[in-house]
């Protein structure tokens, strides 16, 4: 056991994964020599050679292209869009071309690969390298989209994504990096579609992703210790697929849902949650669940700006203090 | 890699049989014919509405599809574009399971989930045909990637039309392929039209894809795609150069489609006497004389053509009286797992 950073979990999963794998490959732009814009995958070019880990001009359909290429034909490939922003340039082939492959060829294609990706705000970059893009993807049938928030969770769901038969985009975190946490010693393999309960409670329950889960744990705290509010905080961690079944055995025994989106409003992953609630749970539920989001606009770079239009923990607790009338 | 005699339409009658032989010959000739006969009978069939959806056909281009298959072996991958039924047919995959494809049957190749724009016969060869101009070109240098990294002597052959030039994924391919020196042959059909407009008329050079090679450190190439002895001898000399592992090439095919961009189209935009022009240098045409220089009779033509006439027929009959796929496949093989379910 040893506490590394969410920024070496990174490397430490694919590294465990490629060598357990000799089809695990790995490209990207500044990957290999540089180790990374996020300095994510620092060493590992030295470890497995420029063979298995490449840099590549900047191209991000080549990018993704050719991972689908190779995916279809025999290799796990590992691909990095390097902000999650730029996704949408090369959106065809995470919209168009892994998801239906398989279902457009009655099965004959396969595309085992993982994008992962720095997403997020809290760098002050602005509004191209700042987005929280995961309900981009969650919309698209076929895809797997996976979203981690502990260094733990990093190399257990890499090495998920990667052994995974579908194509999975793996957004990391920016503000994360950073981050440290315990991760066992060995092999450390996860599930995903399994969200995880982070902190049990009965008053309600706070359903996060990424950035938002250390926000919505840091709320849920002072709401136990200022007003005696007592949250149950969970971990998506994996969009799709997605455990229903974990959201909504909690809001059963709580009664109340609050989720924490750093997406902007439209259309965020905690919309489709809130639906389902609504749909399946409606009679557990005590009030009416609220969204805590990123407003619908543009991010903006100032750093005053930038802290106030994504949730804090000061509006995740003030916002919960209000809806349950405390 | 390429010589002038190649480049100029084949001196028809003059030439020896020896470097293609009369097999070879034989062979791209009864390509060519299925290819025609069964796009033939596609377009009839769309007249008779038992042809459903889209369709892109590829009549007056079909020695290029002959031409690079025949000269592909057993391994070597295709990436197709929407107009892909010939490409596919080339490879070896039934007319049936094309065709049943077109008409949306269940005895079609994806059983009528992909329809006419996304045949995939893997079994052949055929890694799919993509509707989103440009996109399978950065597929193709991944699956060129994995031989590379496996020491794999197969060959990823990438079709596309004019038009696709012009696209971002075209020049990230082509840039990735010669700096990686991916074993992938990037073949341009250049039928001078990309949809309705003229390619000549969105492109600052007279040759879409050979006039661009250069910005690729890659030999201009620019063949008469009619001739499928042209296209063929090309093809083996850019599979051997992927093979030996030294990158990738990108070859023009001039040539003309006889009908127009989709069913949709009438093609009223062409000059008057243009298509009469083209099809006197029709590669179905072509070849059959290229035959009787070449000193094979009548008779043995005239059993190529019924052979080929009775499987198109056999497969339309088929097709006529297959049925209509089943609908608990809607939710099939959306994930690996064989299901779509999303959530738990």
């Amino acid at each position: 056991m040893a506490e590394i950073s969410y920024r070496d979990a990174v490397t430490r999963g694919i590294a465990q994964e490629m060598a357990r794998d000799p089809d695990v490959v790995f490209l990207g732009e500044d990957v290999a020599k540089p180790g990374g814009c996020f300095k994510a995958t620092v060493g590992l070019y030295e470890q497995f050679g420029g063979v298995r880990v490449r840099d590549t001009p900047i191209s991000e359909q080549a990018i993704l292209g050719a991972a689908m290429g190779a995916a279809m034909t025999g290799l796990k490939p590992i691909a990095e869009i390097m902000f999650s922003d730029f996704i949408a340039v090369c959106f065809d082939y995470i919209a168009n071309e892994f998801p239906k492959a398989r279902y457009m060829s009655n099965g004959q294609t396969k595309c085992p690969l993982v994008v992962r990706t720095a997403n997020g705000a809290g760098s002050r970059f602005g509004a191209q390298h700042s987005q929280s893009v995961e309900n981009w993807c969650m919309m698209i049938p076929g895809l797997k989209v996976v979203a981690p928030s502990s260094p733990i969770d990093v190399v257990g769901l890499m090495a998920a994504a990667v052994r995974d038969p579908d194509p999975v985009i793996f957004f990391e975190h920016k503000s994360l990096y950073n981050s440290k946490g315990e991760v066992p010693d060995g092999e450390i393999l996860d599930t995903l579609g399994t969200a995880k309960i982070l902190r049990p409670g009965k008053d309600c329950t706070i359903v996060a992703l990424a950035l938002m889960v250390p926000r919505a744990l840091e709320a849920a705290e002072r709401l136990r210790i200022d007003h005696g509010i007592d949250c149950e905080v969970i971990d998506v961690r994996s969009l799709v697929p997605l455990d229903t079944k974990t959201i909504l055995g909690s809001v059963a025994k709580t009664h109340r849902l609050f989720t924490v989106e750093e997406n902007p409003r439209l259309c965020g992953w905690g919309a489709e949650i809130v639906s389902i609630v609504a749909d399946e749970g409606f009679y557990d539920l005590d009030g009416p669940p609220v969204r805590i989001t990123t407003p619908h606009i543009p991010l903006p770079a100032a750093d005053i700006m930038e802290d106030v239009v994504l949730p804090t923990p000061q509006r995740i607790m003030e916002t919960i203090r209000r809806g349950l009338g405390s | 890699m390429s010589t002038a005699k190649d480049r100029a339409p084949g001196p028809a009658g003059s030439g020896l049989n020896d470097d293609i032989g009369e097999e070879k010959r034989l062979a791209l000739y009864r390509s060519q014919v299925r290819l025609r006969d069964a796009e033939q009978r596609a377009f009839d069939l769309f007249l008779q509405n038992l042809v459903k959806g889209t369709s892109h056909l590829s009549l007056g281009q079909e020695a290029i599809a002959a031409g690079f298959a025949e000269a592909m072996v057993k391994g070597d991958l295709s990436f197709c574009t929407y107009r892909g039924h010939a490409h596919t047919l080339a490879r070896g995959v039934p007319v049936e399971k094309v065709l049943g494809e077109l008409m949306q049957k269940d005895n079609g190749l994806m059983r009528g989930k992909g329809g006419s724009m996304h045949l995939t016969s893997e079994e052949h060869g055929v890694m799919g045909s993509y509707a989103i101009i440009g996109a399978h070109l950065p597929i193709a240098c991944g699956a060129a990637w994995r031989a590379q990294y496996r020491g794999d002597k197969d060959v990823s052959v990438c079709f596309f039309g004019d038009g696709t030039t012009n696209i971002g994924a075209f020049h990230e391919a082509l840039n990735f392929a010669a700096v990686w020196k991916l074993p992938v042959v990037f073949v341009c059909e250049n039928n001078l039209y990309m949809e309705y407009t003229p390619i000549k008329d969105v492109i600052p050079i007279p040759q879409p894809a050979a006039d661009r090679a250069s910005a690729y450190g890659l030999e201009r190439i620019l063949i008469d795609g009619n001739d499928a002895d042209i296209v063929y001898r090309t093809a083996q000399k850019a599979f051997a150069r992927a093979r030996a592992g030294e990158g990738p090439s990108l070859i023009e095919c001039l040539t003309y489609r006889h009908s127009g961009h989709s069913r949709a189209d009438p093609a009223k935009y062409r000059p008057e006497g243009e298509l009469e022009e083209w099809k006197k240098h029709d590669p179905v045409k072509l070849y059959r004389e290229r035959l009787k220089q070449f000193g094979v009779t009548d008779e043995v033509i005239a059993e190529i053509d019924a052979s080929v006439r009775k499987e198109v027929d056999d497969a339309t009959e088929a097709c006529k009286a297959a049925p209509s796929p089943p609908l608990d496949i809607i939710t099939t093989d959306v994930y690996a797992d064989g299901g779509w379910a999303w959530r738990n």
